[in-house]
């Protein structure tokens, strides 16, 4: 098989693909694009909205009409350029958006009803109820899209890593590799990336004896040498603050089997300074029928021409503005074509044609014709007479556009180039320089469009022609950002990179103002796509959340528990027995604790250590309640406010010894009560002679709860447990242990700290001690019953960031001194005022009560409050609960309904005191 | 992403760090609670630099007061939180 | 003004759509008006209609510093529903949804409002018990809410990953079935036409520099605006300027609690539809959901420090697709076609800011965090009430500038006065 019939010289290394399930053959090193063109494929795609036929424009990243969907099953990528793909053996790509087929395309229909389908045709009709509207946007969703949906998980991983170097240079043509030559050898560490997948850039267009082959190797290699390192198949994606970069490397190419699963990778780059040499995208030239396949940019065509050995015509006519151009007819000549004429839009050039190629000034093409696949005519204005050739490619040249995105993207500024009529990049207060043609774009004269506005087309993807920013223009859609979101130009797969700068030359046309005046875009990232498995790499695959697992994780899971997340933990909920659900193990571990004993995992608790001889000031301004009475050996519960003096977290606080305190508090608040206390002692009183050690991790707890645990813990520490809300040090099983007398579940209690790697022995002999007397270990839904039948607040529930001390009943232990954070903020009126959302108890009168309902008055009406926990009666029986109600405190013996309507529970309640279970605290003595 | 010069460990990526409140939003000790309301619900929010409390979180762990340009993105100034922060 | 139906865009199609005047008049200021609008966004146009259609005040002008709709209204990821938890912000945004349902008649623009749903994920039993709360606090005000099963999201997207290894497997979720999504610009434009032709004056590339006071000392009542284009006279001004709140209300000397945030949003290339309704997960931090372009629309949290800059982290940017990948694994081989950047006005409860402030004929309208945009019809309506009779409406009684002071917060979140906390 040849590679390609167009193919200029044969030879090389071959490779077959398909497209569209025919095989051809292309040779080593081909885009796709190039590929397609040496078989005489003209027709690639279909457009977005009007699904006209669409060839290959342009030779790299900015191509906007041949996209296609490479690769197969999960790692299908639609919507990949045939110009920034490189054909591998085997590789599988399909044409988009066309049924039945690429050449029969049923969509093209829509092309018919063109004229009554201008730019935001859709704002002006399909009226009426919203749901009338879907049935519409049914319809345009379906037609929308280009590529399908993928619907399997991508097999491939993406790496990412970080890296530093002190200049990255971005773009490795002859600019780029000059100033990568020059850093490196001024002893500089160097980066040097290319979107493509050789060096060279324009040198492949435009060879210069100067720079050849070995000129690029040499230089290369003598980067490396120096310490310098060069990406290929890389592109610098994203600018962001303070010289970060993000860089994106294909490992494989779209579609393919990474070799070593790592289907791509992300830099994370900080560089010292930062070398722009990306070059310039040419413009194309508005006029009937410009979006045809056969109309190519000049640059692409000298590119297939010289880089990869393809003639995309044989007969070609070049329109153009500028110099430049003229070299794409010394290509086509060498390649034995027939440059049938060049069409300069100005009235004069200084630009040598090659022999025998007629040169016609004041020339505008107007437009050309042929069949979907391919052009055969082309017709121009020439001084104002109309001329046609017979051909089949025209080669465009509007002028060229510097690829300013990357200094745009880091805050940069663009500067006007009258000569180039182009924007190049100005100020920037990064450390960041544009050099290479992207700083000095060659001179261009853009002349008035000379065909039809409809179909003379600018943003090629989205169907945008001049006539649909005429219209926005006409409608006062004036602002260049309202141009953009009303035609959706620019807004295309390819973001403008060819269309912006004719759009805005349109429209200045239109406003009589020059270029700058009229505007323009702002830039943002990515450059080019970025498939978005690289952008999350790892995170992905765990939702980057990690897992903390409990020091008793092996004992526990040995118990077979049925989970349950708690932040970032996992504790036991419950753990079942046989065919037990999770209620009925819940009621009868919470049972065992009411009648016996039982031990649970409270491990998660936020500690703190506060020391220092003022460790009992940092713990009043911390802390709403009084510390500093608490006598060495005791402790107290307290809660904490925010300085708004809503109670945002609660726990105990032990006085271990005269300058030192132990802090409790909830698990789920643990960080931020960590970032707090920090705060409070190093922002706020730094004078303080205290120092807070978060200890959360360093011990493991245990509860040891129920009205044998005093007397079983007796047996096992050999002397008297300290008595409620008393602290005492002993040794369980060996292992030295703080016993804190505090109880969450209403029974006589004690929380067993022990060094977390020394804690499993500790648990063992409590298991052991509390199931030889009928007792066991409970989980978190045990506890929340028990807890809740005591009137215990937990945070996340009761405290719901939204209620003060008093509103949960707490305000009798409010520190009297004040001084405390949230004091000041108390003192806000508005929360003193009647009806205010209260902490009260719910009994049922019959049936269950649903957690989370809301409380409907005897009258109806508006909700009043809602079920903040819903429990029952532990030995007794019976739904009861706590919940929030507006006044509450003043609403006992009042009847509501709590309803749930989203589980169709509805239940009626009796108001009474939150607790429900030993008011008096008896249980707590021995 | 920042690049912080933390004066105790050098200049270190922004994910090191997280930020906690404005200067302005800390009321002076000993200021009366309706004047505290008033500092810590007022925030002048500039276009420009501002003096902001961040943390060297997951790094050294300390308090940092920056001047930060919320423009610019440029970072005029570290300092270590001390006695004299809020004197 | 042409009246837009599908007759015009065929009577179009013969002469080349050339009958289509613009959507609006680009009128010079006059010396003075009755209301002075600053910010011409979806609020403040929204605004400006209904003090013109509901209120009979004509003598309107929207001044906006760039071009409309140029802000949040333009940026956002276009999410609109009412399913809040706390009645005073469920009330209000449900108040919107139900304009929004008729909203495309109303101003003969269509907006594109598809209620396709808004789902929230719950990932364990306990937030679908934190959900059933919700959902039944909002059926008992009458706000449509559904628990969904695993099967029943399944159902919905059927590329959700429902593998109960997931790091956070799917429990069920909270269905707004009213919920939806819009097209953002032509909320503004379709608000701006309808204005313009009840006679406000849209002006663009108008500033606000300054407000003129009166009073000996210049302290007194606002008596105007100075700008760009020159002093401006007004009977009332209302600030609505999102974002940039703190910088405008600054100009009269006020300070507010407010913070100003970079919030990121991600879109990826167009492809056929794939994603359904919007999906959120408050334990994942993200949301995502399709536009009629096709390409996904998804974001995360906000960089939480402050910023103007418009110019986002790229690791908050991560996390975000990462997070939305774990829930739809067929996302990770799409690619990201552009990220872009709001100015969120960060309010110190999560509530907007809709009344008075302590400067005589001044008023603002901010605040709205990240979740402005569904709630402009309801912002426009209630602030127009405001301006017009100088009181609230009750809807946005609760969302005095005073409450913080007072006490009176509305905290949906529970985090109190610490922005980059919520």
């Amino acid at each position: 098989m040849s590679a390609g019939p167009s193919r200029i010289s044969p030879g090389g290394e071959t490779v077959t693909f398909t497209f569209d399930a025919v095989t051809y053959c292309a040779r080593a090193g081909d885009t796709l694009a190039a590929a397609l063109l040496a078989n005489g494929v003209g027709l690639v795609a279909r457009s977005f909205k009007y699904h006209r036929p669409r060839g290959i424009m342009a030779a790299g990243i900015e191509e906007p009409n041949a996209l296609v969907t490479v690769g197969e099953g999960g790692r299908a990528e639609p919507n990949t350029r045939a110009t920034d793909l490189f054909v591998y053996e085997g590789m599988v790509a399909k044409s988009q958006n066309a049924w039945p087929s690429l050449s029969l395309d049923l969509g093209a229909a829509l092309g018919l009803a063109s004229p009554a389908l201008p730019a935001g045709f859709y704002y002006k009709t399909f009226f009426g109820p919203a749901k009338r509207w879907m049935r519409y946007e049914w319809l345009i969703r379906r037609a929308a899209g280009l590529g399908n949906a993928p619907t399997l998980p991508d097999p491939d991983k993406f790496a990412q890593r970080a890296a530093f170097c002190d200049v990255l240079v971005v773009g490795a043509g002859p600019a780029g590799i000059k100033a990568a030559l020059e850093a490196a050898e001024s002893g500089a560490q160097v980066m040097l990336v290319e979107q493509d997948a050789v060096l060279g850039g324009s040198l492949h267009r435009d060879p210069d004896p100067e720079c050849d082959a070995a000129w690029i190797a040499a230089s290369a290699a003598r980067i490396a040498a120096l310490g310098g390192r060069i990406l290929l198949r890389t592109t610098a994606s994203g600018y962001w603050d303070h010289n970060f970069l993000t860089l994106t490397q294909r490992l494989a190419e779209p579609g393919a089997v990474p070799a070593h699963g790592f289907a791509q990778q992300l830099w994370h780059l900080r560089a010292g300074r930062v070398v722009l040499a990306t070059g310039v995208i040419e413009r194309p030239i508005p006029f009937t029928n410009n979006d045809r396949p056969g109309v190519m940019l000049a640059g692409a065509v000298r590119t297939y021409v010289r880089r990869y050995g393809v003639l995309p015509g044989r007969r070609v006519v070049i329109a153009a503005n500028n110099d430049d151009a003229y070299r794409t007819a010394a290509a086509l000549i060498e390649a034995g074509a027939e440059v049938l004429a060049i069409l300069d839009s100005r009235s004069s050039s200084t630009a040598d044609a090659p022999d025998g190629v007629p040169v016609l000034y004041d020339a505008r093409p107007t437009h050309v014709s042929g069949t979907a696949h391919r052009l055969s005519r082309v017709t121009a204005l020439v001084r104002e007479r109309e001329q046609s050739w017979t051909a089949d490619l025209l080669a465009v040249s509007g002028g060229f556009v510097p690829v300013a995105h990357l200094h745009m993207q880091a805050g940069g500024k663009l500067d006007w180039n009258e000569a180039a009529q182009a924007f190049v990049p100005g100020v920037t207060h990064q450390n960041c320089v544009t050099i290479g043609a992207a700083a000095d774009p060659v001179p261009a004269t853009p002349a008035a469009p000379a065909g039809h506005p409809k179909k003379s087309f600018v943003d090629f993807q989205n169907d945008v022609s001049l006539a649909d920013i005429d219209l926005a223009w006409q409608e006062g859609y004036r602002s260049v950002e309202h141009l953009k979101r009303y035609t959706t130009l620019g807004m295309a797969t390819d973001q403008g990179k060819t269309s912006n700068m004719v759009a805005l030359s349109r429209l200045a046309e239109r406003g009589h103002v020059s270029v700058p005046q009229a505007g323009l875009t702002t830039f943002r990232p990515p450059f080019t796509p970025v498939t978005m498995g690289l952008f999350a790499g790892a995170g992905a695959r765990n939702a980057a959340a990690h897992e903390r697992r409990l020091a008793l994780y092996d004992l526990h899971e040995a118990r077979g528990p049925v989970w349950q997340p708690l932040g970032y933990w996992f504790r036991p909920r419950a753990y079942t027995l046989g065919s037990e659900t999770l209620a009925e193990a819940a009621l009868r571990e919470a049972r065992g604790v009411r009648t016996s004993v039982g031990l649970t995992d409270v491990s998660t608790l936020a500690k703190f250590e506060v020391s220092g001889p003022d460790a009992a000031a940092l713990l009043e301004i911390v802390c709403a309640t009084t510390v500093s009475k608490l006598a060495a050996g005791r402790g107290r519960y307290t809660f904490m406010l925010r300085e708004d003096g809503m109670v945002f977290d609660d726990g105990t606080v032990w006085r271990l010894a005269e300058d030192r305190y132990l802090l409790t508090s909830s698990t789920g608040g643990a960080d931020r009560m960590a970032s707090h206390l920090s705060f409070v002692r190093n922002v706020l009183r730094p004078e303080l002679r205290v120092s807070v050690v978060n200890v959360q991790e360093h011990h493991a707890g245990i509860a040891f709860a129920g009205p044998k645990a005093s007397t079983l813990l007796a047996g096992l520490i050999g002397e008297a447990p300290p008595r409620h809300m008393s602290l005492a040090r002993a040794v369980i099983a060996g292992v030295p242990v703080l016993l804190l007398a505090a109880s969450y579940s209403g029974e006589r209690a004690f929380e067993i700290y022990a060094e977390a790697t020394q804690a499993q022995p500790v648990w063992r002999a409590l298991a052991a001690a509390a199931e030889a007397e009928g007792g066991a270990p409970y989980g978190m839904d045990a506890m929340e019953l028990l807890r809740i039948e005591k009137g215990h607040v937990v945070v996340g529930g009761e405290v719901d960031g939204r209620t003060t001390p008093r509103d949960l009943g707490l305000d009798k232990m409010l520190n009297k001194a004040g001084g405390f954070i949230g004091a000041n903020g108390l003192q806000r009126p508005a929360l003193s005022e009647p009806g205010r959302i209260e902490l009260v108890g719910l009994e049922a009168l019959g049936g269950e009560i649903a957690e989370g309902a809301m409380l409907i008055g005897a009258g109806g009406g508006a909700p009043q409050g809602h079920v903040t926990a819903a429990g029952r009666r532990v030995i007794e029986g019976g739904a009861i609960a706590l919940a929030h109600l507006a006044g509450g405190h003043a609403r006992r013996g009042e009847e509501l309904t709590a309803a749930s309507p989203t589980r169709g529970i509805t239940t009626r309640v009796r108001v009474v005191a939150p607790h429900f279970y030993d008011p008096a605290g008896e249980r707590y003595r021995d | 992403m920042y690049l912080i010069d933390c004066p105790h460990c050098g200049p270190r990526a922004q994910l090191e760090f997280t930020y906690e409140r404005t200067m302005d939003s800390i009321a002076p000790a000993g200021a009366d609670p309706q004047e505290a309301m008033r500092v810590l619900y007022s925030r002048a929010n500039p276009m420009g630099a501002d003096d902001e409390v961040w943390r060297h979180t997951y790094g050294c762990r300390a308090w940092l007061v920056l001047t930060r340009n919320r423009m610019t993105h440029s970072i005029d100034a570290v300092r270590a939180v001390g006695p004299e922060t809020l004197a | 003004m042409n009246r837009y139906s599908v007759f015009g865009l065929m009577r179009g199609a013969l002469g080349g759509q050339k009958h289509w005047q613009p959507a609006w008049r680009d009128p010079e200021p006059r010396a003075s008006y009755d209301v002075v609008i600053i910010g011409g966004g979806g609020h403040g146009l929204a605004t400006a209609y209904y003090l013109a259609k509901v209120h009979g005040v004509r003598n309107v002008a929207v001044l906006e510093k760039s071009w409309i709709g140029g802000g949040n209204t333009g940026r956002n990821t276009t999410l609109v529903r009412s399913n809040y938890r706390l009645a005073p912000l469920h009330n209000l945004f449900d108040f919107g949804l139900k304009m929004w349902e008729h909203l495309s008649d109303e101003l003969n623009y269509n907006v594109m409002f598809s209620p396709r749903g808004a789902m929230f994920l719950g990932h364990s039993d306990a937030d679908m018990t934190m959900l059933a709360q919700r959902g039944d606090a909002l059926r008992c005000d009458g706000i449509d809410a559904e628990l969904l099963t695993r099967d029943e999201v399944a159902k919905v997207e059927p590329l959700i990953d429902m593998s109960r290894t997931a790091r956070f497997p799917i429990e069920g979720a909270l269905m707004q079935p009213r919920g939806g999504t819009a097209r953002h610009d032509a909320v503004a434009w379709g608000y701006a036409r309808a204005a313009d032709v009840l006679g406000v004056d849209i002006i663009q590339k108008c500033e606000v520099t300054g407000f003129v006071r009166d009073g000996a000392d210049g302290s007194g009542a606002v008596v105007g605006v100075e700008t760009t284009r020159g002093r401006i006279g007004a009977g009332r001004v209302g600030i609505c300027v999102a974002g940039h709140s703190g910088q405008v209300a600054g100009l009269a000397g006020l300070k507010l609690p407010i913070e100003s945030q970079t919030l990121q949003a991600v879109v990826t290339e167009g492809v056929k539809p794939m994603v359904n309704s919007s999906v959120m997960s408050q334990s994942l931090h993200c949301y995502v959901s399709q536009s009629d372009k096709g390409g996904i629309v998804m974001g995360g949290d906000p960089d939480n420090w402050p910023s103007y800059a418009r110019r986002g982290q790229p690791t908050v940017i991560e996390t975000a697709i990462a997070q939305t990948i774990a829930i739809m694994p067929a996302l990770s081989r799409l690619r990201m076609l552009r990220t872009w950047s709001g100015v969120t006005d960060m309010s110190f409860d999560g509530a907007p800011i809709i009344g008075p402030t302590p400067v005589r004929n001044l008023f603002i309208n901010g605040g709205w965090c990240y979740g402005g945009f569904k709630a402009t019809p309801a912002s426009g309506w209630t602030y127009a009430h405001t301006l017009a009779t100088g009181a609230a409406h009750p809807l946005n009684a609760p969302f005095a500038l005073d409450r913080f002071v007072r006490g009176a917060t509305v905290d949906e979140t529970g985090v109190g006065p610490m922005p980059n906390h919520r």
